[in-house]
């Protein structure tokens, strides 16, 4: 039985097409920022939100076991609904710092969030024109981030934080 | 003199335009190959969202420093990964989309010049 060059051809062009789609398939597709587990946050610098005297860079954060850095705003309301879990972590373990981070917040508001609801944060800087937050792979709030005494990246949360995340955070720090 | 004078207020002006407009369009470039991560479908350039604005700020200021495009580009793939510029760079995952056109192209080329070869070759027969 005599098979032509062309035939083999468009046989393979057919299972290599084939194969390309079940891969395609295969692939997630959504979004999300799990490629920064594991990256260094470096060359930041957060002035504190009421006083601009005050400020804290990489080598402050490096002083703690761990760092939990926190993107809120007094507008958004997932914050609100985080916020009884940050608080918790504060009081529960004093091993983990949390940096509160003010995103494209008017001061005032910002402080009367943090009156109402308590504040849970061992520094809270401020970022009024979101640029911070990019150096933090940021792209909505509320986003933490779980930094080491490397400010490597150890976890991320996209959202706002509830009993499960609070649960693996407390786990990872312990 | 005060012709002197007025020709070159006018040629400064005129200087001035053309480099800012040519540092617009740069920029342009830069955001229309960044994707809005938050949006459907839309680069940063097409995008009136929060998060293209944040973008478009920081790529402006790092466009300022003296950054080239490349660097731009690679500091957020730093942050947010491959899938915020739409032209991806040549990795292992990727190197068939590169690579497979130029090999389609040239086997096409051997393949028309098999066939071109065959009908001379009967011809003369």
């Amino acid at each position: 039985m005599k098979i032509s060059i062309s035939k083999i051809i468009i046989f393979s062009f057919v299972i290599f097409s084939l194969f390309i789609f079940w891969k395609g398939l295969k692939l997630d597709n959504n979004y999300d920022t799990k490629s920064l587990i594991g990256k260094r946050i470096s060359n930041f610098q957060l002035i504190e939100i009421d006083n601009d005297s005050l400020y804290i860079s990489e080598e402050d954060l490096k002083k703690n076991r761990h760092t939990l850095i926190n993107f809120f705003a007094s507008w958004c309301a997932p914050c609100r609904a985080e916020h009884k879990y940050l608080l918790n972590l504060s009081n529960k373990n004093k091993e983990i710092q949390i940096i509160g981070i003010n995103f494209k917040d008017k001061k005032n508001n910002a402080m009367k969030f943090l009156e109402e609801l308590g504040n849970p944060y061992n520094f809270v800087g401020k970022d009024p024109e979101g640029k911070i937050s990019i150096l933090f792979g940021i792209y909505g709030i509320p986003e933490s981030i779980l930094v080491d005494s490397n400010l490597t990246v150890i976890k991320k949360i996209v959202g706002p934080i509830d009993q499960i995340q609070f649960d693996q955070i407390l786990q990872m720090v312990q | 003199m005060k012709i002197k004078i007025f020709l070159f207020i006018i040629y400064t002006l005129i200087a001035t335009s053309v480099y800012s407009s040519e540092n617009q369009n740069k920029l342009l470039e830069v955001y229309k190959n960044l994707r809005c991560l938050v949006c459907q479908g839309q680069s940063i350039a097409d995008s009136n969202s929060d998060f293209a604005a944040t973008i478009k700020l920081v790529v402006q200021d790092q466009f300022n420093e003296g950054k080239t495009e490349d660097e731009i580009y690679k500091f957020l793939t730093s942050k947010y990964g491959e899938w915020i510029i739409y032209q991806p760079t040549f990795n292992k995952n990727n190197f068939l989309l590169w690579v497979l056109p130029y090999a389609v192209l040239i086997f096409g080329g051997f393949i028309i010049f098999l066939i071109i070869q065959k009908t001379k070759h009967n011809k003369v027969n």
